[in-house]
């Protein structure tokens, strides 16, 4: 049965409204602030003093990119903890839930805003890469693509991420999952993962985990490589990610707050 | 314009609201009463779409609120229990994130929320955050984001709750001001405000209706002629839950 009418909007004006309200939460806060600072000062380190970015006498970010996954793993967690328990932690969720907005709107809103952040704290390593240029004549698609993966990575991260903050009001356990997800996520792939798997599992079923592991994936990206099965699994972990953190939010519709 | 019909919702085993009925046509202001955990708070939440009740349905304009959720909600305005709104915005930017996530922009958004802002009477505060605003104002700014879309239908939970003498005026006389073409629920624990802005009432416990009339009808029910004597003698003596909850 048709009601009264009046204008219900589509649910782009809610994306858009969505966008700007937490990217205005990020930085009106000192959140994205500390979040980019620790960033720009996290990835040159890694890459200066555990990559040895000088000493390897080549003109590449290899070193930073070696350590961006192990950064990554930590700080998108981190940086996704928020988006919705914050909101179940101080009752806006009641808010957000009665506009006529999809529900999908209010998720990709809040994930486009995460990474939009954590793409820019990718920039912030631009300057290492103007100094290998400066310092000789690296393969600048390569480092493109790498970076192109970074993206992808910390996308897959906070997509995960925000999805375990919908299970919870409480940021610090958000926190905690999303890095334990974050964890297993990088770590599936890596030879004593495997190795502890096989003597208790069918080999099958250890080849299905080392198929998840981000790790590999992004692998292909740091080595300069695009390749299409890799771009599908980083996006179907954001789709995922980001359908999953809608559709928690919105099972609260049923009951409990 | 709105109507509750046999609206029913359990949290766990408990039937937070079981069996609830009513309407409200546009000129009304029904004031909901009852003890906490009387099931007022869950009623107002499935009535602006954010909570599917069990069984019955809500129709607000005719939408049902879950078949037809948006357009249910894009007809009503609500203030939820305790005023929730981002710390980290203003009343300008939180009155205009909900005007633009409905749809406003431009010139009729900028109209929109400016008149809310005005209408609460938040004056200088507009662009302070609400993080460092007195709980009074806070209520106004969510008050403000509720009414900002001029809704046909207005649910407002414990609208002044926290709010000094002078500024639980001011949201009556604005609530009495708006009352002309909208159908508004409003739920209090003051007793003596309902004389003064609703033209109807209905007390509420354990999830079912006890009494639907008008005030001074309630009222006329004891031997004092006062709401407040009416109010106790219809909600104790029954079972009261053990745990009191926010519903």
């Amino acid at each position: 049965m048709s009601g009264e009418g009046r204008f219900v909007p589509s649910g782009w004006p809610g994306l858009k409204a969505v966008i700007r309200r937490e990217l205005g939460a990020y930085f009106t806060t000192p959140l994205a602030w500390v979040f980019l600072a620790a960033f720009a000062f996290a990835a040159p380190a890694f890459a200066f003093n555990v990559g040895r970015f000088f000493d390897t006498n080549r003109a590449d970010l290899a070193p930073l990119f070696a350590y961006l996954p192990w950064l990554l793993m930590i700080l998108m967690p981190a940086l996704a903890m928020r988006a919705w328990a914050e909101e179940r932690e101080l009752g806006t969720i009641e808010t957000l839930l009665s506009l006529p907005m999809p529900l999908w709107a209010a998720a990709l809103g809040k994930f486009l805003a995460a990474w939009a952040v954590a793409g820019l704290a990718l920039v912030l390593t631009f300057p290492m890469w103007i100094a290998v240029n400066w310092l000789g004549a690296p393969d600048n698609a390569a480092i493109a693509v790498a970076y192109v993966g970074a993206l992808l990575l910390a996308g897959a991260h906070l997509a995960i991420g925000q999805a375990l903050s919908a299970v919870t009001p409480n940021q610090v356990v958000a926190f905690v999952l999303g890095v334990l997800v974050a964890f297993l996520l990088t770590m599936a792939g890596l030879p004593f993962v495997t190795g502890a798997l096989s003597s208790s599992v069918p080999a099958w079923l250890v080849e299905a985990v080392a198929h998840m592991s981000a790790l590999d994936r992004y692998a292909a990206f740091e080595n300069g490589v695009a390749r299409l099965p890799d771009l599908v699994y980083f996006l179907s972990l954001i789709a995922g990610g980001v359908t999953a953190a809608g559709l928690i939010a919105g099972s609260t519709r049923e009951g409990g707050r | 314009m709105l109507a509750v019909e046999q609206l029913k919702k359990r949290f766990g085993t408990r039937k937070a609201v079981d069996g609830v009925s009513f309407t409200v046509a546009p000129g009304e202001v029904l004031g909901f009463l009852g003890p906490n955990g009387a099931g007022k708070s869950t009623t107002m939440r499935i009535i602006a779409g954010r909570l599917e009740p069990d069984g019955g349905r809500v129709r607000v304009g005719g939408n049902d609120t879950v078949a037809n959720r948006r357009a249910a909600q894009a007809l009503t305005g609500y203030l939820p229990e305790g005023a929730p709104a981002y710390p980290a915005m203003t009343p300008f930017s939180f009155v205009e994130f909900c005007l633009a996530a409905r749809g406003w922009h431009g010139a009729a958004l900028k109209a929109a929320r400016d008149l809310a802002l005005d209408r609460v009477h938040v004056g200088d505060h507009r662009h302070d955050r609400i993080a460092t605003l007195s709980k009074g104002y806070k209520r106004r700014t969510a008050l403000a984001a509720a009414i900002a879309h001029d809704p046909p239908v207005l649910i407002l939970d414990e609208p002044t709750d926290g709010l000094d003498p002078n500024q639980k005026d001011e949201v009556r006389s604005l609530i009495r001001a708006m009352s002309a073409d909208k159908a508004i629920v409003i739920s209090t624990h003051i007793l003596e405000e309902v004389p003064a802005v609703c033209s109807r009432a209905i007390i509420i416990d354990t999830g079912q209706i006890l009494a639907d009339a008008t005030p001074e009808e309630i009222a006329a029910k004891t031997g004092s002629g006062r709401l407040d004597d009416a109010f106790r003698s219809l909600t104790t003596g029954r079972k009261t839950r053990g745990t009191e909850d926010a519903a």
